[in-house]
């Protein structure tokens, strides 16, 4: 797993076997814990802090860090997909769509906030402003489909923005995601920014949910029963949700600074401006 | 620094200055507004509305059940079909007329506002009643430009939107509903607060006069229960919400399962943050306004002070010397700084939170005043030698209580005001620029006022980070929760 910059095993010792579509053994991945989750929750607000008040234009750069990083591996990844049960044609396809969507929100990070902020003309003596600020710590279950894409699909609009997350790799295609780690750990991304836990949706998804000091759940998947749920026990605390249904990640809709605008709280600032 | 208190109290006393009632209209009995008509309610039922200044009853309101909710609901969606396709224009246009009747109106809007709720006529002519016709008169124009609030995207109306409003600004929040709703092509099922029913149905006969398509805006009057026929309709497809934090965690989940849009706009326990180097007379009103300003009863109020050390006992001084020149009484008073508790029952729980107070060992302040014998009042009231601990410095009170803590730091006093599950609001004291913007930036509450404070507009964002809920209402980013993209 990848937790402050480090690749621990789970707190729990314990590990499940991942196989290929033909049941042939790929590789033993760690069945991470709610311990561990919790852990990374702490890991992740205190990184969070100084992850958001890195400047826009440092974040854009590591961004496309990652995305230089990705290419310079992108046999690794390619191989990995196709392992994972991808043809070659779509696990080509995937890398190269997941490098590309690096680069585009590496360009969003010094935009975006001029995109969504506003000068409110109030009708008093004062200057009035709003303005995005990260939401803070977001627990997200990646998409179960697409183990690079998806991943990189959700983590990438989050960390533009500010905010640190803590995220459940797909559990059938993991190991993808841990490579992926390997790539942020190369990138000047700063420890605790993306932690990336291994392991069972259903046994983790209730604690992400209901953690008090997570600010928004972000699902990936078609389980109605469990995005209600995640509903229900979100409402502990009101972190907000975000649910996406889709299947496919390499659609063109799955760029967009709205996707950015989602893990971001408005913020309004008054002051008088009679002397 | 010693000041004489009795300066304040001057020789000469305040004449009496009531506001007149005999030009507003208030009929014995409402009905609920249902497809563009004044109906009875399926049951018959009927619940008083009482003046909280006097105890005494104003008129019989309607109580909607969940026949008469599932009648609105009906309206709305047959409504919806039309009004979703008249072109943004043309729906401009009536918010523009409703805007317009509410200015003609504004008078008696102010006083009915005071009547029912019991807050200063000062702030419901000054503040309440101009404030929500400007929200019609700003959301009116955007009906047509959606286009360029959400570039790249195709802007879709939601569908039927269920509005809960609470009873501290009745008639300002029932805009802050309805004026974005039927901007982006909704229609509206609102309900009041069970306490202050009468403006939103004054502004019924308004909408009613503008000629606007019936069922576009529905008004049903009611309790709690009411509000969960709203909230857990299978028809409605949005639940707007301004109240408190645990009804709106109760929301959050009932709609759980499905597929409603949510926003909402909960409690808040703001902090309001004095330098050593802000103008202190200005901060010491800054203050008042922060917790005083309408008896308490806002969301977003400065109910938790921190003074920095250096200068703690002489804004305390000040502040105490101000209090005693606060007037406590009749709401249709033009004097009246405080006007009345808006019912028995928050009375009561602000009487509880004071006990709490005292027991957990703060120390209280009250400036002599004389209190009316009939009616809902509390007299302005500070807690000191409070900490981060006590219950009263934790939880909204909802009335006019100030705890006031004192800090060194910046570090100190930012770690101490973030320390809450609250985010609504924040205000900061000081002459410095760069650390009104340290400040500003490192609160975690949608409103910062620097060096002000409970400032609203109809183009300014509001709403709450945390458990002070999601979404913002006014701007242009209170269009957000009203629309869908393709």
């Amino acid at each position: 797993m990848y937790i402050g910059g480090k690749f621990p095993r789970t707190e729990s010792g314990r590990y499940y076997a991942v196989n290929d579509k033909k049941g042939n053994f790929i590789a033993n991945m760690c069945l991470g814990s709610r311990k561990d989750f919790r852990n990374a929750v702490v890991i992740a607000r205190k990184a969070q802090k100084s992850w958001a008040g890195t400047t826009a234009m440092n974040k854009g750069q590591i961004l496309y860090r990652i995305a230089e990083m990705l290419e310079g591996r992108r046999a690794q990844f390619v191989a990995e997909l196709i392992t994972q049960g991808e043809s070659e044609k779509d696990a080509n396809l995937e890398v190269d769509t997941a490098i590309d969507r690096l680069v585009y929100y590496a360009g969003w990070s010094d935009k975006y906030q001029q995109f969504f902020s506003s000068v409110n003309p109030v009708s008093s003596a004062h200057f009035n402003f709003s303005c995005l600020e990260p939401v803070g710590i977001i627990a997200m279950i990646a998409s179960e489909n697409q183990g690079l894409l998806g991943l990189v699909s959700i983590i990438a609009p989050a960390i533009v923005g500010g905010n640190t997350v803590i995220v459940l790799a797909s559990e059938s295609k993991p190991m993808t995601a841990i490579s992926f780690a390997e790539a942020l750990n190369s990138s000047d991304v700063p420890g605790g920014v993306v932690n990336i836990i291994t392991g069972n949706r259903s046994e983790l998804f209730s604690h992400m949910a209901s953690h008090m000091d997570v600010n928004t759940i972000l699902y990936c998947g078609q389980d109605d029963k469990m995005m209600t749920e995640i509903n229900e026990l979100a409402s502990n605390n009101l972190k907000r949700t975000i649910f996406h249904k889709k299947h496919d990640w390499l659609a063109a809709d799955c760029e967009s600074p709205y996707m950015i605008e989602k893990t971001q709280e408005v913020k309004t600032t008054w002051h008088p401006t009679k002397v | 620094m010693s000041i004489d208190k009795n300066i304040f109290k001057a020789t000469w006393a305040y004449a009496d200055a009531p506001e007149s009632t005999d030009h507003i209209k208030i009929k014995k009995q409402y009905e609920l507004f249902i497809d563009g008509k004044f109906v009875a309610p399926s049951k018959k039922k009927y619940f008083d509305t009482i003046n909280p200044s006097t105890q005494k009853k104003i008129a019989s309101i309607a109580e909607a059940s969940s026949e008469d909710v599932d009648k609105a609901v009906a309206a709305a969606n047959k409504a919806f079909k039309s009004w979703s396709k008249l072109s943004g224009k043309e729906r401009g246009k009536y918010i523009f007329r409703i805007a317009r009747l509410i200015q003609e109106r504004a008078r008696e809007f102010a006083v009915i506002e005071s009547l029912d709720g019991g807050k200063p006529i000062r702030e419901s002519r000054d503040i309440d009643i101009p404030l929500a016709a400007n929200h019609f008169f700003y959301y009116a124009g955007w009906a047509d430009k959606l286009e360029y609030a959400f570039p790249n995207r195709n802007v879709q109306p939601v569908g039927v939107a269920g509005q809960i409003i609470p009873w501290n600004f009745p008639l300002l929040m029932a805009a802050w509903k309805i004026a974005p709703a039927l901007a982006t092509g909704n229609t509206v099922v609102l309900k009041p607060a069970e306490t202050t029913s009468l403006t939103a149905l004054k502004l019924a006969e308004i909408i009613e006069e503008s000629g606007l398509p019936k069922g576009v805006v529905n008004i049903v009057t009611g309790a709690g229960e009411t509000g969960a026929a709203i909230v857990n309709h299978p028809d409605v497809d949005k639940i707007a919400f301004t109240g408190s934090t645990g009804v709106g965690k109760y929301i959050k989940k009932a709609t759980a399962g499905t597929s409603k849009k949510l926003t909402l706009e909960l409690g808040g326990k703001g902090a309001n943050i004095i330098f050593e180097d802000a103008a202190i007379d200005q901060a010491v009103e800054g203050i008042v306004n922060a917790i005083f300003f309408n008896q308490g009863h806002v969301c977003c109020a400065g109910s938790r002070l921190f003074v920095q050390e250096s200068v703690a006992d002489v804004v305390v001084e000040k502040l105490k010397s101000r209090m005693e020149t606060l007037i406590i009484g009749d709401p249709l008073d033009k004097n009246t700084d405080i006007g009345a508790i808006n019912s028995a029952k928050q009375l009561k729980t602000i009487n509880e939170y004071i006990k709490i107070g005292l027991n957990e060992g703060g120390e209280i302040y009250q400036p002599k005043c004389n209190l009316p014998k009939e009616g809902n009042w509390c007299a302005p009231t500070l807690f000191l030698n409070v900490s981060q601990s006590h219950r009263i410095v934790q939880e909204e009170i909802f009335g006019p209580v100030l705890t006031v803590q004192t800090f060194r730091t910046i570090d100190e006093v930012v770690e101490k005001a973030n320390n809450t599950p609250f985010g609504l609001s924040a205000g900061v004291w000081t002459q410095k620029g760069s650390k009104i913007f340290n400040l500003t930036q490192r609160l975690k509450a949608g409103v910062v006022w620097g060096n002000t404070f409970n400032k609203f507009d109809p183009t300014s964002p509001f709403g709450g980070y945390k458990e002070s809920g999601f979404g913002r209402e006014g701007g242009m980013h209170g269009l957000r929760g009203y629309v869908k993209f393709d």
